[in-house]
C-alpha cells in the first residue's frame, strides 16, 4: 500500500502534470473559452444562509482578481421573493468594476431594469424558458407573455444601449413536464436572440442532461442562433455537467456558465447539488489546452472565501482535492 | 513460491463468457429512470461493460473497517443488479495459493506506468515486477484462471507528475503479451482530462486492441465522466467504477476517488447505451453500503434521489 503523500495547503497536484501536457492537438476545440461567472447571483440566490452586501463585494472583487471576465453581480428582483438579493442597489454600486470585465445583473421585468440601470448596470439578463408549466410556476405566465416582458426591456435596453444575455431555462428537462423538446428550445432561443440578446445561454436547469441529448438540443439550436452567440449552463446535480459542457465544447460552444465552489444547491432536489463548479470547469479547460485568462488559484482562494462566509464545504472537487484539511 | 507483487487481487467474475457471448439480460436491469430520456452520441459503443470495484477498491480506501458480513451482504446486493463483474477482495500477501484455494475465477495484477509509484507501491521496478507478474499470470492460465492486468497512474503520477502515454502503452502491452485479457488503465489520482486521456489511448490502442481496454478514472478532480466520455467516443466499451463513489485519494487526503458507479450509469443510460445493469438497485446497495459504513454517498444521483 503507497504511503499518503503530504499535500502542501493550496498546492495543485493536479495542475504540475497539467502544465507538461498542456500544450495539445485536441478534437476541433475552441482556443478560448469564455467563462460566465454566476456565483455571487445563481449561486447565492439558491444558498439557505444570507450573506452580508461586504462579504458579496469582496467575493466579487476576488472573482474579478481571478480573471474571471464575466461575472454575474446580483438580481434587480423583489427581495419578497428573493431575500438573498435584496441589497443588490449596494452591491452593484459597492463593487469594484475591473477594465474589460461585464457585470451583468438579472433583471426579470421593467422595474427590475430601470432600477438597475439607475444603479450602473451596463449589462443586465432576462431569463426565458423551454418549458410551460416551469415559466407558470416560476414567473406566473406562460412563454409567450414572458417573452412579450422581455421585448419591452429590450427595446428599452437598447435605447440605453445596454447589452442583454437571454437565458433558457429547462433546455434538457423540467421538474414539472420532463422531457422537453430541442425544437422548443431552439424557438424560445431564437425569439431572445432576434428580440437584441447578444448571447443566449441554455440552461439544464435541474441536470438532467446527459450528452445525447445536448447534443441533439444543440443540433436544434445552432440551427436558429449563430454558435458564437451560444452559452451552456450545466447543473451538476447528477454530476453531468462536465461530460455535457465537453460534447458543447464538441460542437464548438465557447462560452460556459459556472460557479465558485459549485455555489447554489437545487431546489428541486433537496440536498442535491447545482452550479458546476467554476474551478472544475478551469480544470478541465487548461487540461484542453483551451485559453480562460483565469487564475485558478485566486479562483479558489476567492471560492474558500466564500464557503468559509456561507459556513459550508465548497462543492468544487478540484478545491477539494487541493486544500489540507 | 517466489515473491509475487503485494497487489495481486481477486475478481469474481460473474460472466466470465460475456466476452465470447451476446448479453442476454433482464429486460428490466439497464431500465431508464423514468424522467430520463436517451439520446445516442453516435460512434460509441452499444454495449458498456461495467467493472464495479467498490467492494475492494472502494472499501480499502475507505478508513472504516467493514465487517465481512457485511461486506457479503454488499456483494450479494450488487451481485442482483446485474452487475456482471464485481471485484471482491484482496489477498495482499505473498503467496497466492489460498486465493485460488477459496474460489477465486480470476485475478488481477497491477502494475503502474511510473517507476517511482511502483518502488514506492510494491517495492520494486517496474521491470521487476513484470517478472512477478508473468510468473503469477502463467501459473493462472495452467489453471485456467484469467488475469485482468491494470496499469496505474496512466494519466499522471503523484510522484513523477506527468506520465507519457509511450511509457502506459510500453507497460500494458507487456501485460497484454503476457496473457492479460483485459487492461485497465487507471488515473489513480484522477488528475486526468480528455485531452490526457485522448493522447494516452491513442497511443495504448496502437498495440492493444480497444476491446481489450479498461478504463479506471478517478473523479478526484471532478474529471472522471468526461473523461470516461471521452474514452467511449474512442470505442472503449469497459469502465471500472465504485458503486457510491467509495474510496477516498489516498494522495489528496479529503479527495474524493473512485467515480461512483450510479452516476456513471446515470451518464451510459441518457447515451442509451446497453450495459444490463439497474440503476434502481445499484442505489439500494449504494445506500446499504453508506448507511453501514456512517458515510454520505459520493454519487451526485443518489444524492440528488435520497431526499434529505
Amino acid at each position: 500500500m503507497a504511503t499518503v503523500r503530504k499535500v502542501q495547503p493550496w498546492r495543485l497536484v493536479g495542475l504540475a502534470s497539467l502544465r507538461a501536457v498542456s500544450t495539445s492537438s485536441t478534437d476541433t476545440f475552441p482556443k478560448h473559452v469564455k467563462i460566465v461567472e454566476v456565483g455571487p447571483r445563481d449561486g447565492l440566490q439558491n444558498e439557505k444562509n444570507i450573506i452580508p452586501t461586504p462579504v458579496k463585494v469582496k467575493l466579487i472583487n476576488m472573482l474579478s482578481e481571478a480573471g474571471l471576465p464575466v461575472i454575474e453581480a446580483t438580481s434587480f428582483v423583489s427581495p419578497k421573493w428573493v431575500p438573498q438579493m435584496a441589497d443588490h442597489t449596494e452591491v452593484l454600486k459597492g463593487i469594484q468594476k475591473f477594465p474589460g470585465i461585464s457585470y451583468p445583473v438579472l433583471t426579470p421585468n421593467m422595474k427590475g431594469f430601470k432600477a438597475a440601470v439607475a444603479a450602473g448596470a451596463k449589462e443586465v439578463s432576462v431569463f426565458g424558458a423551454a418549458s410551460e408549466l416551469f415559466t407558470r410556476k416560476n414567473i406566473n405566465c406562460s412563454i409567450e407573455e414572458s417573452l412579450q416582458q422581455f421585448e419591452v426591456v429590450l427595446k428599452e435596453a437598447q435605447a440605453a444601449s445596454i447589452s442583454v444575455r437571454g437565458y433558457v431555462s429547462c433546455v434538457l428537462g423540467c421538474p414539472y413536464e420532463g422531457k422537453i423538446s430541442p425544437a422548443k428550445v431552439a424557438e424560445v432561443s431564437k425569439k431572445l436572440y432576434s428580440m437584441g440578446c447578444y448571447e443566449i445561454s441554455l440552461g439544464d436547469t435541474i441536470g438532467v442532461g446527459t450528452p445525447g441529448i445536448m447534443k441533439d438540443m444543440l443540433s436544434a439550436v445552432m440551427q436558429e442562433v449563430p454558435l458564437s452567440a451560444l452559452a451552456v449552463h450545466c447543473h451538476d446535480t447528477y454530476g453531468q455537467a462536465l461530460a455535457n459542457t465537453l460534447v458543447a465544447l464538441q460542437m464548438g460552444v465557447s462560452v460556459v456558465d459556472s460557479s465558485v465552489a459549485g455555489l447554489g444547491g437545487c431546489p428541486y432536489a433537496q440536498g442535491a447539488s447545482g452550479n458546476v463548479a467554476t474551478e472544475d470547469l478551469v480544470y478541465m479547460l487548461t487540461g484542453l489546452g483551451i485559453h480562460t485568462g483565469v487564475n485558478l488559484q485566486k479562483l479558489m482562494e476567492a471560492g474558500n472565501f466564500i464557503c468559509q462566509a456561507l459556513n459550508r464545504k465548497t462543492s468544487s472537487k478540484v478545491a477539494q482535492a487541493s486544500c489540507k484539511l | 513460491m517466489g515473491n509475487v507483487p503485494s497487489a495481486v487481487k481477486h475478481c469474481l467474475s460473474y460472466q466470465q463468457l460475456l466476452r465470447e457471448h451476446l448479453w442476454i439480460g433482464d429486460s428490466v436491469a439497464g431500465a431508464l429512470e423514468p424522467a430520463q430520456e436517451s439520446s445516442r452520441l453516435s460512434g460509441l459503443p452499444e454495449y458498456v461493460k461495467i467493472v464495479e470495484v467498490g467492494p475492494r477498491d472502494g472499501l480499502q480506501n475507505e478508513k472504516i473497517i467493514v465487517p465481512t458480513d457485511i461486506k457479503i451482504e454488499f456483494i450479494n446486493q450488487l451481485s442482483q443488479t446485474g452487475l456482471s463483474v464485481i471485484e471482491v477482495t484482496s489477498f495482499v500477501s505473498s503467496r497466492w495459493v489460498p486465493q485460488v484455494a477459496a474460489g477465486a475465477t480470476e485475478i488481477s495484477v497491477f502494475g503502474a506506468a511510473s517507476e517511482s509509484f511502483s518502488k514506492k507501491n510494491i517495492n520494486c521496478s517496474i521491470e521487476e515486477s513484470m517478472g512477478k507478474f508473468e510468473e503469477v499470470i502463467k501459473s493462472a492460465r495452467h489453471m485456467n484462471i484469467p488475469a485482468r492486468g491494470y496499469v496505474s497512474c496512466a494519466l499522471g503520477c503523484p510522484y513523477e507528475g506527468s506520465v507519457t502515454p509511450q511509457k502506459v502503452t510500453e507497460v500494458s502491452k507487456r501485460l497484454y503479451g503476457m496473457g492479460c485479457y483485459e487492461i485497465s488503465l487507471g488515473d489513480t489520482i484522477g488528475v486526468g482530462t480528455p485531452g490526457s486521456m485522448k493522447r494516452m489511448l491513442e497511443s495504448v490502442m496502437k498495440e492493444i486492441p480497444p476491446g481489450a481496454i479498461a478504463v479506471h478514472c478517478h473523479d478526484t478532480y471532478g474529471q472522471a465522466l468526461a473523461n470516461i466520455l471521452t474514452a467511449l467516443q474512442m470505442g472503449i466499451n469497459v469502465v471500472d467504477s465504485a458503486v457510491s463513489g467509495l474510496g477516498g485519494c489516498p494522495y489528496a487526503k479529503g479527495a474524493s476517488g473512485n467515480v461512483a458507479t450510479e452516476d456513471l450509469l446515470y451518464m451510459l443510460n441518457g447515451l442509451g447505451l446497453n450495459t444490463g445493469v439497474n440503476l434502481y438497485k445499484v442505489m439500494e446497495a449504494g445506500d446499504f453500503i453508506c448507511k453501514a459504513v456512517n458515510k454520505t454517498t459520493n454519487s451526485k444521483v443518489a444524492q440528488a434521489s435520497f431526499s434529505a
